[in-house]
C-alpha cells in the first residue's frame, strides 16, 4: 500500500514540499541545539520544561483522541465510523511519533535516552509512559495497517487482530493518563498536585483529537474527494462539545479551589495565567493574553457547535470552530499547564519562559514531521478507500 | 560462528543500538571519586563521620546538617567562604547570567527559603540575613522517585542523595520533582566557566543535572564537607549522623529548636535551621 505515497497531484507534492521546508529547518535548528546544549532554548534553571514537554503533553492527547472514534465504532459496532475510524488511528501514529521527536528533543545527553530501558525503573513515571506511549504507537501501527489491508482486499480482517483493537483502548487511556502522573504526583508544585489532572487531559484530549480529525475530514473532501459522510461528522461534533464542556468544568473546579480556598500556592499559578501575578513590584504576566484568547476561543466555540445552522449546515463554519477548540486547547495545555507550574518557583521567586528563534525552529520542525507522517498516512487510506469504490 | 565472534557481534549489536559507545566509555577525569560513592568506599564514608563501624546505628546511618543562623548573622562572611569551598571543590561553573547558572550551596532570603513560613513582621536579624540554600538530602526524597534510570539515587549506607552524572539522560524530571529548587542543569558545556579546576573532583559535561552531593567524595576520604570546613571552629554548620545518639549533630538536636524546609511535604530533609 505504500506506493499510493508515491503517486499523487501536484498539490499533494507541493504540500510535502512545504512541510519538508519546515523539517530541513528543524533539523538544522536542532543540530545547533545538539552542539551547543539545550542552552540554546529559552528554558532556565526556574524553568526547566519549556515548549517541547509542552508539545508533548498536548499531543499525547492528540493521539489518544483517536480512541473516540475506536471505541464506538468497536465496541458499540457504531457503523457510521467505518470510513473515518482509520483516520483516528493514523493520526495517533501522526501524533506519538511527535511526543517521541519532543521527548528526544529536549534531553540533555539524547545518545543515553536507552538508559531508561537498561536501567528500568519501575518508581518513575517516565517508566511506564515509555511503555505506554510506545505500546500504542505499536497497536495503531499494527491495528491500522492489517485492518486496512483487508478492507482493501475486501476481506474481514482476522479476527486475532481484534485482540490488539481491544488492547487499544485502554492503551489510549493510559497514555494521557500516565502523563498526567508526570506532573500530579510532584510535591510541592501546587498548580499540578491536583487530581483532576488526568480526567481534566482526557476531556480535553477528546476535543481536540476529534476536532483535528474533523479538520482533515473537511480538507480531505476537497482535495481527495473523500465524503466521512454527514452523520459522522455530526456524531464527532457531539463528542467535541461534551469532551470541550468537561475540559471547561474542570478547569472552572480548578480556579475555584485556588481562589476560594486563598491558599497561595493553589492560586498563584492561576493568577499567573489569567491576570499577571506581581511579585517585588513587577506584574509578570506574559501568558494572559494567550490564556484569554483560549477562554475566548473556547466558548467562541462551544457557542458555535450549539448552532445547528452553523455545525450541520455550513462547513466552513464547522471547520472554524473546530480549529478555534483546537487552539484553544493548545494554548490550555500545550502553553499554559506546563509553563504555569514552574511559577513561582520552590523559593518563591518568578522567572519567565520565553523561547528562542532555535526552539521554535525545532518545534515547528517536528509538527511538520508530524503532520508529513500523517498525510502519507492518509494519503494510503483515501487511496485504498477510492480503489475499493471503483 | 565461533562463541568469540557471536559474542562480539551481540555487544556491538548493543551498543550500536544504544547508540552511545563513545561518549559513555570517556570517563572524565581519572579520579574515582563519584565511583566512591556508589561502592566500598561507602563504608569508609560513614566510618569518617562516625568514628566506628556502620553497625552502631540501628536505623542505619543518615546523615544530616544543622544550619545555625545565629552564627551566620554575627558573621556573615561565613556563608561566603562556605559557598567559595563548595565551588572550588566541586568545579562548579560560574556564569554571569541566572537563566544559566548552576549552584549547589547558595544564599536566600529567609521569605525565599521558608515560603510557606509567615513573613509579615519577620525579627529584623532574620529579615536581613541570608540564609544557606543546599539540597536536603530527604529520606524520602521526590527526585530519586521521578529518576527514569536511578542516575540520581539514595547511597544505603549513609542516606546522601548522590548523582550518577554518566547516567543521567538530562530529561529534568528530578528538577520539576525536587521542592526545594536544589537541582541545577548544565545548559551548555560548564568547563569553560569553570574558575579553578580541581583535578580531584570531576567536573561535568553539557546536559546532565547536578546539585549537592554532601561532599560524598570528600566524606571517602575522611574529612568534612568542604562547606562545613570552611566554617570549622565557629559551629555555624554542624555535620553528622542523625540516628546516631551520640553524635554532635544530634546533641545539637536535641538543646535547641530547628526547623526544616517544608517538612509538611513528607520527604523528610535532612538540614536543620537554628534560626
Amino acid at each position: 500500500m505504500i506506493e499510493k505515497t508515491l503517486k499523487g497531484k501536484p498539490a499533494y507534492w507541493i504540500w510535502l514540499a512545504f512541510l519538508g521546508m519546515f523539517m530541513a529547518v528543524g533539523v538544522a535548528c536542532y543540530a545547533r541545539q545538539y552542539l551547543f546544549g539545550l542552552g540554546m532554548t529559552g528554558m532556565s534553571r526556574d524553568v526547566s520544561w519549556g515548549l517541547y514537554i509542552s508539545q508533548f503533553t498536548f499531543l499525547v492527547g492528540v493521539a489518544a483522541g483517536g480512541v473516540m472514534l475506536v471505541l464506538p465504532y468497536y465496541v458499540h459496532n457504531y457503523k457510521v465510523f467505518g470510513k473515518i475510524t482509520i483516520l483516528g488511528e493514523f493520526l495517533a501514529i501522526g501524533a506519538i511519533t511527535m511526543c517521541l521527536l519532543f521527548i528526544m528533543a529536549d534531553l540533555g545527553q539524547p545518545t543515553r535516552a536507552l538508559n531508561v530501558v537498561f536501567h528500568p525503573t519501575p518508581h518513575s513515571m517516565l517508566f511506564y509512559d515509555m511503555i505506554v506511549l510506545n505500546g500504542y504507537l505499536f497497536l495503531n501501527i499494527l491495528c491500522g495497517w492489517v485492518i486496512l489491508t483487508a478492507e482493501r482486499k475486501q476481506v474481514h480482517p482476522p479476527k486475532w487482530i481484534y485482540f490488539f483493537v481491544y488492547l487499544s483502548i485502554p492503551f489510549a487511556v493510559s497514555i494521557h493518563t500516565v502523563t498526567a502522573m508526570l506532573y500530579c504526583g510532584l510535591p510541592g508544585r501546587h498548580f499540578w498536585l491536583s487530581a483532576i489532572i488526568a480526567p481534566r487531559f482526557l476531556a480535553s484530549a477528546f476535543a481536540a483529537g476529534p476536532a483535528l480529525i474533523i479538520i482533515a475530514c473537511l480538507i480531505l473532501k476537497r482535495v481527495a474527494n473523500f465524503d466521512a459522510g454527514k452523520e459522522a461528522m455530526n456524531k464527532l461534533v457531539t463528542i467535541i462539545m461534551y469532551a470541550a464542556l468537561l475540559n471547561t468544568f474542570f478547569v472552572f473546579l480548578e480556579v475555584f479551589v485556588g481562589y476560594y480556598s486563598n491558599i497561595p500556592g493553589h492560586k498563584h499559578s492561576i493568577e499567573y495565567l489569567f491576570f499577571g501575578l506581581e511579585h517585588h513590584g513587577h506584574v509578570y504576566n506574559n501568558l494572559v493574553p494567550f490564556m484569554w484568547t483560549s477562554v475566548v476561543l473556547n466558548f467562541g466555540a462551544l457557542g458555535l457547535f450549539a448552532w445547528p445552522y452553523a455545525r450541520k449546515k455550513n462547513e466552513f463554519l464547522l471547520g472554524l470552530s473546530c480549529v478555534m477548540i483546537f487552539i484553544a486547547l493548545w494554548i490550555d495545555k500545550g502553553l499554559g499547564f506546563v509553563f504555569a507550574g514552574f511559577v513561582p518557583n520552590p523559593l518563591d521567586e518568578i522567572t519567565e519562559y520565553i523561547p528562542t528563534a532555535n526552539e521554535l525552529g525545532i518545534t515547528l520542525g517536528i509538527w511538520a514531521t508530524g503532520l508529513f507522517v500523517v498525510t502519507l498516512l492518509y494519503k494510503i487510506a483515501v487511496g485504498v478507500e477510492h480503489e475499493i469504490e471503483e | 560462528m565461533d562463541k568469540q565472534r557471536r559474542k562480539f557481534l551481540k555487544i556491538a549489536g548493543v551498543t550500536a543500538l544504544a547508540g552511545i559507545g563513545a561518549p559513555a566509555l570517556v570517563r572524565l577525569s581519572s579520579s574515582n571519586a563519584l565511583a566512591s560513592e556508589h561502592g566500598a568506599a561507602e563504608e569508609h564514608a560513614a566510618e569518617a563521620v562516625h568514628g566506628a563501624p556502620v553497625e552502631a546505628a540501628p536505623q542505619g546511618v543518615r546523615l544530616g546538617m544543622v544550619i545555625d543562623m545565629r552564627k551566620i548573622t554575627a558573621q556573615p562572611e561565613l556563608l561566603d567562604k562556605a559557598i567559595a569551598a563548595c565551588v572550588d571543590v566541586h568545579n562548579i561553573p560560574q556564569f554571569d547570567n541566572k537563566k544559566s547558572e548552576i549552584k549547589w550551596l547558595w544564599k536566600a532570603p529567609f521569605e525565599n527559603v521558608f515560603p510557606g513560613e509567615s513573613s509579615y513582621h519577620l525579627a529584623k536579624n532574620v529579615e536581613e540575613t541570608d540564609f544557606a540554600v543546599l539540597c536536603n538530602h530527604c529520606d524520602d526524597p521526590p527526585c530519586v522517585r521521578a529518576c527514569p534510570t536511578q542516575a540520581t539515587f539514595k547511597v544505603k549506607a549513609n542516606g546522601i542523595v548522590a548523582m550518577d552524572f554518566h547516567r543521567c539522560i538530562g530529561c529534568r524530571f528530578c528538577m520539576a520533582a525536587c521542592p526545594y529548587g536544589a537541582r541545577s542543569f548544565n545548559w551548555q558545556d560548564p568547563r569553560p566557566y569553570i574558575k579553578k579546576y580541581n583535578k580531584d573532583f570531576p567536573s561535568r559535561m553539557r546536559g546532565v543535572v547536578e546539585k549537592c552531593n554532601f561532599c560524598g567524595e570528600r566524606l571517602a576520604l575522611g574529612q568534612e564537607p568542604a562547606c562545613v570546613e570552611a566554617c570549622k571552629g565557629t559551629g555555624a554548620i554542624v555535620f553528622g549522623d542523625l540516628n546516631d545518639a551520640q553524635s554532635e549533630i544530634r546533641q545539637l538536636l536535641d538543646k535547641e529548636f530547628t526547623i526544616q524546609r517544608n517538612p509538611s511535604l513528607g520527604t523528610k530533609p535532612s538540614v536543620f535551621y537554628i534560626v
